[in-house]
């Protein structure tokens, strides 16, 4: 049950995007996602749909595998629709019982919702394409810069990625003690809210003691070979630039100058 | 209560990139009372197996009847096959929770909609079936040894009193004496109480002593399911998909190869030393 959340997830298949260099694929998504605020017509939203279609096309994943990871954010999605839609002030467009909606709401939803659907497919079509180890190493190089202002950055990469190793196992972890107690006869569907919370406890008592055994095991295993922070630590896999990668960044400048561009413009 | 499993089929993660086909046309018969082991190695579908009998998988295609009733029916109840059917699964003490070992071994029959008094009488003859020392029924169950920790949820899980008890791997991770002891008091359970028990390996050793009937899996599919004696006989096919018969089968075919005329289908080491006595003329 556990296993239909595709969000921050790898699917893994052999593509160009998979194994473009992680820091372009970083430096991608946050100019795909500043791209996307600075749109003022349809027609930005047109070529960064476009854009997103051909990467997703280069990237072998199927779109109804990203599309699957979207349904946990469609109930964010329609809350703020309807909150746009009816409480943005300006003229009336037709009036439901109390509320009304206006040119202005209609248009600030449907602005939100494809800037919402685009960004969240966008930078879920990362992680998708990019392994956690292959995330974090990018982030760690392209975070470097901050050391010069103390920010321990080899340590922030290595949390991260630590973290993210370890949503699987927990994940597997909360199915199996769910399991047990389900055989057990506990219920966590039915009931109302209080109940249902209730329900909870067999269950998250459990996965804290897993995650801090987990943690301590870690813990030993890591200082029993040795490490000790970032520290003169090198890479058994630097990363290193390839012609595949600058032919990338080149696809983005040109993806940056053309929507921008065009998508500021005002009819 | 007989449970049958008629061309079950399931597949993990089906039509996903890494779909992999767990349970491959399995068909089995479970009588009352039986004592079975179902043996494979890691990833031949044995715990997918046993979660099918209790309802917590459901199979991609084929039926599964509890005592004639077709439990993927839409008037069946779950919690009632769930009541029936308990499951022991894998390192059973990491889903311990409660304050001291008693209420926890009351969450089962708590759940059952048995009143306090009730529960607590079952739970108390499962702690004491399991054979824990009472001084531990009110120690919270995170001080207390592994296999301490074991009993205790399994007696959680006999607490909910079972008539078909699955235990999947109980002895992992437990010293060869807290092995025995565990396998010992299964048996016992079982002789008292006459129920089915399904006890899950990949140990033959393990099984060979206690069960009425093998049943081996490989790669999703049922391998042999026969008496011990009859399966053992495979060995060399066994050893073929991982899995070993019992050290004294190796040493009575040794021995038959080197001329003793022993019988070699004996699958304990008391049955061993009889045969090998009586080709010796000593008895």
């Amino acid at each position: 049950m556990l296993r239909d959340i595709t969000l921050g997830q790898y699917y893994q298949t052999e593509s160009v995007i998979h194994r473009l260099d992680p820091r372009v694929k970083l430096g991608g998504t946050l100019c795909y996602i500043i791209s996307l605020f600075f749109f003022r017509n349809f027609l930005g939203y047109g070529i960064a749909a476009l854009f997103l279609a051909a990467v997703i096309g280069l990237s072998h994943v199927p779109f109804k595998f990203i599309v699957k990871g979207m349904k946990a954010i469609v109930f964010l999605l329609l809350i703020t629709v309807t909150f746009n839609l009816f409480l943005t002030p300006g003229e009336a467009l037709f009036t439901v019982w109390k509320l009304t909606v206006t040119v202005e709401g209609l248009r600030t939803a449907v602005n939100m919702a494809v800037r919402l659907s685009l960004l969240i497919i966008g930078s879920s079509l990362m992680t998708l394409t990019t392994t956690p180890n292959n995330l974090t190493d990018g982030m760690e190089s392209m975070m470097k810069p901050l050391k010069a202002f103390r920010v321990p950055v080899h340590e922030v990469a290595m949390i991260m990625s630590i973290a993210l190793r370890f949503i699987p196992i927990l994940l597997e972890e909360t199915d199996k003690i769910m399991k047990a107690q389900i055989a057990r006869g506990a219920d966590f569907e039915t009931g109302n809210i209080v109940k249902r919370a209730k329900a909870l406890v067999p269950i998250l008592v459990p996965l804290f003691i897993s995650a801090f055994r987990r943690a301590n095991d870690l813990a030993m295993a890591m200082e029993a070979r040795c490490y000790r922070g970032g520290e003169g630590r090198t890479k058994m896999k630097p990363l290193v630039y390839e012609r595949r990668d600058r032919l990338g960044y080149l696809c983005l400048l040109a993806y940056l100058a053309v929507s921008i561009g065009i998508g500021r413009l005002r009819f | 209560m007989p449970i049958i499993l008629d061309h079950v089929n399931y597949i993990y993660g089906e039509g996903g990139p890494l779909a992999v086909k767990a349970l491959d046309d399995v068909c089995l018969q479970i009588p009352d009372g039986q004592f079975v082991g179902i043996i494979g190695h890691t990833g031949s579908g044995k715990s997918t197996l046993v979660q099918h009998m209790n309802g917590l998988l459901k199979a991609t295609s084929g039926h599964i009847y509890f005592n004639g009733e077709d439990i993927y029916d839409r008037d069946f109840r779950m919690k009632k096959l769930r009541s029936k059917v308990g499951l022991v699964f894998q390192y059973p003490e990491h889903q311990l929770f409660e304050i001291d070992v008693f209420s926890d071994v009351c969450f089962g029959p708590k759940n059952l909609g048995l009143d306090r008094k009730e529960a607590e009488l079952k739970a108390f003859d499962a702690l004491r079936k399991v054979g824990l020392p009472t001084e531990l029924y009110y120690q919270s169950p995170f001080e207390l040894s592994g296999g301490q920790k074991r009993r205790v949820a399994i007696a959680g899980v006999l607490a909910m009193e079972p008539e078909v008890l699955i235990l999947d791997e109980p002895t992992a991770g437990l010293d060869p004496k807290g092995r025995e002891e565990i396998l010992h008091q299964i048996k016992e359970l079982q002789q008292k109480t006459n129920m089915t028990i399904l006890l899950v390996s990949h140990s033959m050793e393990d099984v060979a002593e206690y069960v009425d009937r093998i049943i081996v899996m490989n790669q999703g599919k049922v391998m042999y399911d026969d008496v011990p004696k009859a399966v053992f006989s495979h060995y060399k096919e066994l050893e073929e998909v991982g899995l070993s018969a019992p050290q004294v089968t190796y040493i009575l075919h040794a021995l038959k190869e080197r001329g003793l005329r022993v019988d070699v289908s004996a699958t304990t080491i008391d049955e061993a030393v009889g045969t090998i006595l009586k080709t010796l003329g000593r008895t």
